[in-house]
């Protein structure tokens, strides 16, 4: 990797957005497992393998699968964060394996928020 | 989905302050989608716009949570008419401005009908526990892979350290800390840009910048939290302190009970060393800083500065007088500049945001003097007898009722609040008359306990709060470090006195020399550590004075938690004779015949309280 300079912070900043961004067309869905201390412990690694799992089963092709840190409600772990293209992000909470499959079966197929699961959509307020 | 009209006037309030009079307030998205959108871009060409109408003392800007229309950010509402503006852009502002604000005429091609909802999921805004909250340290937490140093830098990151390497002197960084109020996350509460500048003017050379992620407190996550979550933020707020303090070499001091923030951070160091934002000449400006990770075995003291020094030299971990400061002779008796990790991340924020927006938060006024006032946030592990346990970062000078009751949501399984430790087991304790103190550095200081490093643990009408004074101090015995004798045997004697009184053994007096032993450790220790250890037994003398007295005259605990002052038995008014409890008694305690009242042979019942948990009827008494 090359040293950065400073004009090359912007283009590593555009060409993020592709690779993240749904918007910019890189995938259909963003699946985010969060994965600190407290999710791995309340069994974030199981989640994330169900997840792995599930795409594998389904032959898709335009799911993202990344992993963040602790989202701050350390007592709903573990948790996921779904985002489907041109719709706002939703969290998933108190998650197990059968609970993830049947998110991803309702929701990442076929695009209906299991609410029974969910706590929330949108985000939080940054800076 | 619609917009409540009140509940948003709430929220204006809110985040403006108090009632000062606007006319009219854009609530503008700042979630994650509309950031990434240009959100911020947008509420600078507004206020820019306003200003240029004189409309900036009418007209507020603020930013929210997220909408939920993400798909059309950036969204801004316009209160109090309700009208939803979506895909906005810096080039749509002047005119926007100049129709809807200044002529009263809405512009109706960036108008948008928020659609019907379809499922009833609630917006992350919505739901107490993140409506309180302020994310700056946390800017980042569950929204980049920690582990990918470019979606950092998506998130603008090491932009403040380019604006610094080329755009400031490190005396004019030095005095846009002091400008902000930013004052150390660690709990002492010493402002950062201070430390700065008495480090860059002490002599000797070469000089150390040194992160403090040595957190020892039980119950306590917050660093280990923002080191898993986004190590970068971390590095680039100590680059920026080691630009300032005219340093090139870091250390970051991590516990070693933190295996995933560690491997977090040797990988932090090495993308950032690879990409060139660490190491020789930084982004070709000719400064050098490299960062190396030491690893404590997990030492209570250690956090203490002189203490984390020692161990990082090679000494055992002790403190030393405090009249020599670490900032004139620190490590290996050079100037040395020591920072919390929650103090480093907030440095590239205030770098790039300005003194300006960081002063508009928090309390007090730090304009003239940086001890004035607590601006920023703070984040809290809030932990305890509290529905939602979590990592919760608020704005200084929220309440605790707010925090505890709002984001906590409160006690759970219908139990009353009793109290609230903060600070960290040398943090005092909080009752309820004062939850509607607003949380800063210097109110709870003034109230007997202390900002500390966030530790915040609530509880309820079971906990002792002799118990408690004597759970903390027995932890304090157990991590002093011996070096002075108010910290070694002062904290001892504490202890046995605590003792004696959960054990009924306890004479008359003994509160007395109880508060004198506490105060002499408190003015007589080395260290921090000791100075602050008595805080725990001192502020429960303070406000549950009669708890003590009912253990100590009477020989009864209030809470019915201290097993030698309490005796289980069984209420025959109450009991069915179910068995249950006869069943499951450890200690084959409980006699009596099936559909009869039962009775607890109190030589064997050695006070588990299964009995209790078990009880159907709640004909199980503790007194």
């Amino acid at each position: 990797m090359p040293k950065l300079r400073i004009e090359d912070l912007d283009k590593i900043v555009n060409e993020q957005k592709k690779i993240t961004s749904l918007r910019d067309g890189a995938g259909r869905v963003k699946i985010t497992v969060h994965m600190g201390t407290c999710g791995i412990s309340a069994g974030a690694r199981k989640i994330m393998t169900e997840v792995m799992h599930c795409i594998e089963e389904s032959g898709a092709s335009d799911i993202i699968v990344t992993t963040s840190g602790c989202a701050g409600f350390c007592s709903r772990e573990p948790m996921i964060t779904v985002e489907v293209i041109e719709q706002a992000p939703v969290k998933y909470v108190d998650l197990d394996k059968k609970k993830v499959k049947e998110i991803f079966d309702e929701h990442i197929m076929k695009g209906n928020v299991v609410k029974d699961y969910a706590l929330a959509i949108g985000s939080e307020q940054t800076s | 989905m619609s917009v409540t009209p009140g509940k948003n006037v709430d929220e204006m309030k809110y985040e403006s302050g108090g009632a000062n009079g606007y006319r009219m307030y854009l609530m503008l998205c700042g979630g994650t989608g509309c950031v990434s959108a240009g959100s911020y871009e947008i509420k600078n060409a507004l206020e820019h716009e306003l200003e240029k109408y004189n409309l900036s003392n009418e007209v507020s800007v603020v930013m929210t949570g997220c909408n939920g229309f993400c798909a059309n950010g950036p969204i801004m509402v316009v209160q109090p008419d309700g009208i939803f503006y979506q895909f906005l852009s810096v080039k749509d502002v002047p005119h926007l401005v100049e129709e809807h604000m200044l002529k009263g005429r809405p512009v109706e091609k960036l108008m948008f009908t928020p659609p019907d909802e379809k499922s009833v999921v609630p917006k992350m805004s919505d739901i107490g526990f993140f409506k309180k909250q302020r994310l700056l340290a946390l800017r980042n937490r569950g929204l980049i892979d920690p582990e990918k140093i470019e979606e950092y830098i998506a998130r603008d990151g090491y932009k403040a350290l380019a604006k610094v390497l080329t755009e400031m002197k490190p005396e004019e960084v030095i005095q846009e800390m002091i400008a902000s109020g930013l004052r150390g996350r660690g709990g002492g509460g010493f402002p950062t840009g201070v430390k700065w500048k008495t480090c860059r003017e002490a002599p000797g050379e070469p000089k150390y910048v040194v992160c403090n992620a040595d957190e020892g407190d039980p119950g306590a996550y917050m660093d280990r939290s923002i080191i898993e979550g986004d190590p970068h933020s971390v590095l680039e707020g100590m680059a920026i302190a080691a630009y300032a303090v005219g340093s090139s070499n870091g250390y970051v001091y991590i516990r070693h009970e933190y295996p995933l923030a560690l491997e977090r951070l040797e990988k932090a160091i090495a993308d950032a060393r690879e990409y060139g934002l660490l190491g020789k000449n930084i982004f070709d400006q000719g400064f050098d800083f490299d960062i190396n990770i030491h690893c404590g075995a997990g030492a209570f003291v250690c956090g203490e500065s002189t203490a984390l020094m020692a161990s990082m030299e090679g000494r055992p971990g002790e403190p030393r007088a405090k009249y020599i400061h670490t900032v004139e002779h620190g490590l290996w008796d050079k100037p040395t500049n020591l920072n919390n990790v929650e103090t480093y991340a907030n440095v590239p924020l205030i770098v790039q945001r300005g003194v300006k927006w960081f002063t508009s938060i928090g309390t007090g006024d730090v304009s003239e003097n940086p001890w004035g006032g607590s601006k920023g946030t703070k984040v809290f592990s809030l932990v305890g007898k509290v529905r939602n346990t979590g990592l919760v970062e608020v704005p200084m000078g929220i309440t605790l009722r707010e925090i505890i009751f709002d984001i906590g949501g409160g006690i759970p399984n219908g139990k009353k609040f009793k109290a609230v430790q903060t600070g960290g087991p040398s943090g005092g304790v909080i009752p309820e008359d004062l939850l509607d103190l607003p949380v800063d550095f210097d109110q709870l200081t003034r109230v007997g306990s202390m900002m500390g490093s966030g530790g915040m643990i609530v509880m309820d009408e079971d906990d002792c709060m002799v118990d408690i004074a004597r759970y903390f101090i027995d932890f304090l015995v157990g991590e002093s470090c011996g070096k002075c004798l108010p910290g070694r045997e002062g904290l001892t004697q504490i202890s046995r006195m605590l003792n004696d009184i959960c054990d009924g053994q306890a004479q008359e007096g003994v509160l007395e020399l109880l508060e004198e032993t506490c105060n002499t450790v408190t003015s007589c220790s080395l260290c921090a550590l000791g100075g602050s250890a008595p805080n725990p037994v001192l502020s429960t003398l303070r406000y549950f004075r009669d708890e003590y007295e009912a253990h100590v005259r009477e020989k009864r605990c209030p809470a019915g938690l201290c097993k030698n002052l309490i005796t289980y038995s069984i209420d025959p008014d109450k009991c069915n004779g179910c068995m249950l409890c006869a069943r499951e008694c450890p200690q084959n305690a409980i006699d009596g015949e099936k559909k009869k009242p039962h009775k607890i042979n109190t030589d064997l019942c050695i006070k588990c309280g299964i009995c209790k948990d078990v009880c159907n009827r709640d004909a199980v008494i503790v007194k």
